[in-house]
């Protein structure tokens, strides 16, 4: 475990060359405006995240976990600093950064499949229609979603929803996927379970993913890396704590390693303090 | 009415009439069963209940009437003219009956009196037809306009013009405040340039509508020989009952749920493909509550605008009986009603039915 080491930004160190890092942040800034003055969310946030890694970010509610999330999808304005996918700075929303939403935003009046193929025909265009339908089926499939591909969305439950909602993030095929507590608010069983197919996807896809969740759990369980935030105003990372389990992980693996209460007990102290 | 009656039971979407349907299917529990026999039942004893206390109070006023005119006889002319007045009231003589609210019998039979009156117009116009067939073709031979049937129109004629006007009117008001609706709900600036022409334009009155039309239509029929009343009303009525669709369009359109727009940018969407796809789907709920408010405004602003218009429809019926005042004049007018009442109810539960198959989330039918 080299901890110590990860709370500083990677590049200063000088160990990683640039061409590894997909995203970006530096020096990120967000002011919002109020009638009392300027509140500052964010201030001097650094962050580096490689390819094809998984980064879950940690911290309490409001320090702006959402906030950072959605100036990386390109919904929310930079109001400093620079956010760049592989050196390109980010100018608004597009499918190279896919999103899974807190709430499953479906379309409830489109089927399963028709959700995800909403996504597929604006990435895919030049793709016939047959091809677009494969991939779209092929995503429901990954996620077990197979005998509900015409079914309206409102007819789903909430976690088949979420479901859906994964298949749609990853049929576009991001180059970054961003997940805003996708599965806040699913009871703890279906949680459990879209945890194991997030990853069984992840693992074939390898999308650098970055992922805020409230669960520290969840964090260790999907993460090579947990990202710590400290509590606004001017928030910016705390703490970063590698997580060295190998992978494939199954959960089982997971809890039974000796590494994994240390890890929690980290990521608990560094909430606590 | 019996007729109407029966067909409406052969219609699923009726949720009224679900007890009826229910009490035959078999696959329903026994607690289904009675609960549906209970609604039934109250529907039928508050109906009764109607009826009786309606046929109580035409007979109050019958009495009251009746009175006034022997009395009015007893002191004008002597005990002779009285005992003359109440034996032809008695008689059932249509001269001398008390003219006032009808009862339900009195209704019920105008009802098959229209409805038989309706045969007789109907085989006079078929006997008319086939008299002129002959001449027609000459004269369409030789190029001349072949001669129509312009005789008097049956109530069922009456009530057909009437859902014809409607149907004209709501079309229009569909076709002009929906696209309307659509543009100032996705433009927040056209959205406050068109608000005080809404707000100025909605609560003006059904009338004043009739005559802007008017004063606009006579202008262009100049020249045409041809009736006007019938477009001057679909117009009028259009325009009066067009607003709620507007100000629902634009606020169901202005309030899409966020996460759907977020979605929209996320996979960058074109507008056209942002528009179809994403904000009208999500805001057909709204518009379709807005085209069934209209549906029922312009159904009842209807009648008033017929009667101007001279339209033959249901308004003006229900006019020309009131001036005419025969002896079942009072007794047509409360048939008109009815008809009216029900149709209505029927042009309300077709909208739910549309709005319940293009909507995503159902609305439970008041």
């Amino acid at each position: 475990m080299s901890t110590a080491s990860m709370t500083k930004p990677i590049t200063e160190n000088g160990i990683l060359f640039p061409s590894k890092v997909m995203l970006d942040l530096s020096k990120l800034k967000k002011v919002y405006s109020t009638p009392k003055g300027d509140y500052v969310v964010l201030e001097d946030l650094n962050l580096q995240i490689m390819k094809e890694e998984f980064v879950t970010i940690i911290g309490h509610s409001g320090c702006g976990k959402t906030t950072m999330l959605s100036m990386i999808a390109g919904l929310n304005p930079i109001s400093g600093g620079n956010i760049a996918v592989l050196g390109n700075p980010v100018k608004g929303p597009g499918p190279d950064r896919g999103v899974i939403f807190q709430s499953p935003s479906l379309m409830p009046w489109m089927t399963a499949l028709e959700n995800v193929l909403l996504g597929v025909n604006q990435v895919f265009p030049h793709a016939t229609k047959a091809q677009r339908k494969d991939i779209a089926k092929y995503y429901l499939h990954k996620v077990g979603l197979d005998g509900a591909f015409d079914k309206k969305a409102i007819e789903l439950s909430q976690g088949m929803q979420q479901r859906v909602g994964i298949a749609r993030a990853f049929a576009i095929k991001p180059k970054v996927l961003l997940l805003d507590e996708p599965f806040g608010m699913l009871d703890s069983l279906t949680r459990g379970e879209l945890q194991d197919i997030l990853i069984e996807i992840w693992n074939k896809e390898k999308i650098t993913a970055v992922m805020i969740t409230h669960d520290v759990d969840e964090a260790i369980f999907l993460a090579d890396r947990v990202v710590m935030m400290t509590s606004g105003p001017r928030a910016k990372i705390g703490d970063i704590l590698d997580i060295e389990f190998e992978r494939p992980r199954t959960r089982k693996s997971v809890l039974e390693h000796d590494d994994y209460y240390t890890y929690r007990k980290h990521l608990i102290d560094f909430l606590e303090h | 009415m019996e007729q109407e009656i029966t067909l409406k039971k052969e219609s699923q979407p009726l949720a009224f009439l679900k007890p009826l349907v229910v009490k035959f299917t078999p696959k329903f529990q026994k607690g289904d069963i009675i609960s549906s026999l209970k609604k039934t039942g109250i529907t039928i004893v508050s109906i009764l209940l109607f009826l009786g206390l309606w046929h109580l109070g035409s007979k109050a006023l019958y009495n009251k009437e009746a009175a006034y005119k022997i009395e009015k006889a007893l002191t004008e002319q002597g005990q002779a003219a009285a005992d003359a007045e109440r034996a032809c009231i008695a008689s059932g003589d249509s001269s001398c009956q008390p003219n006032t609210l009808p009862s339900p019998a009195q209704v019920w039979s105008s009802l098959q009196a229209l409805i038989a009156d309706h045969k007789v117009i109907t085989a006079d116009k078929a006997a008319f037809v086939e008299k002129m067939a002959e001449t027609n073709i000459k004269l369409v031979e030789q190029g001349k306009d072949a001669i129509v049937y312009t005789g008097r129109a049956s109530f069922v004629d009456i009530v057909l013009t009437s859902i014809k006007t409607v149907f004209a009117g709501f079309l229009l008001a569909l076709l002009i405040a929906v696209p309307i609706g659509v543009i100032i709900g996705l433009s927040p600036s056209l959205r406050s340039a068109f608000n005080w022409f809404i707000q100025v334009f909605k609560p003006v009155s059904p009338v004043v509508w009739y005559l802007l039309v008017f004063m606009i239509v006579k202008t262009l029929y100049i020249g045409d020989s041809s009736d006007n009343a019938f477009v001057i009303s679909f117009i009028s009525v259009g325009l009066c009952a067009m607003w709620a669709t507007l100000v629902n369009t634009a606020m169901g359109v202005s309030s899409v749920d966020k996460d759907y727009i977020n979605v929209a940018k996320v996979l960058k969407l074109g507008t056209f493909q942002k528009v179809f796809k994403v904000i009208l789907p999500s805001s057909l709920p709204l518009i379709f509550t807005g085209l069934r408010i209209t549906l029922s405004v312009a159904w009842m602003v209807l009648i008033a605008i017929e009667l101007l218009a001279q339209s033959q429809g249901l308004g003006l019926f229900v006019w020309e009986e009131f001036q005419n005042g025969a002896n079942d004049s009072n007794a047509k007018i409360i048939v008109a009603m009815f008809i009216i009442g029900i149709i209505g109810f029927l042009l309300d539960r077709l909208m739910l039915t549309v709005q319940n198959m293009v909507s995503f989330n159902k609305n439970e039918g008041v």
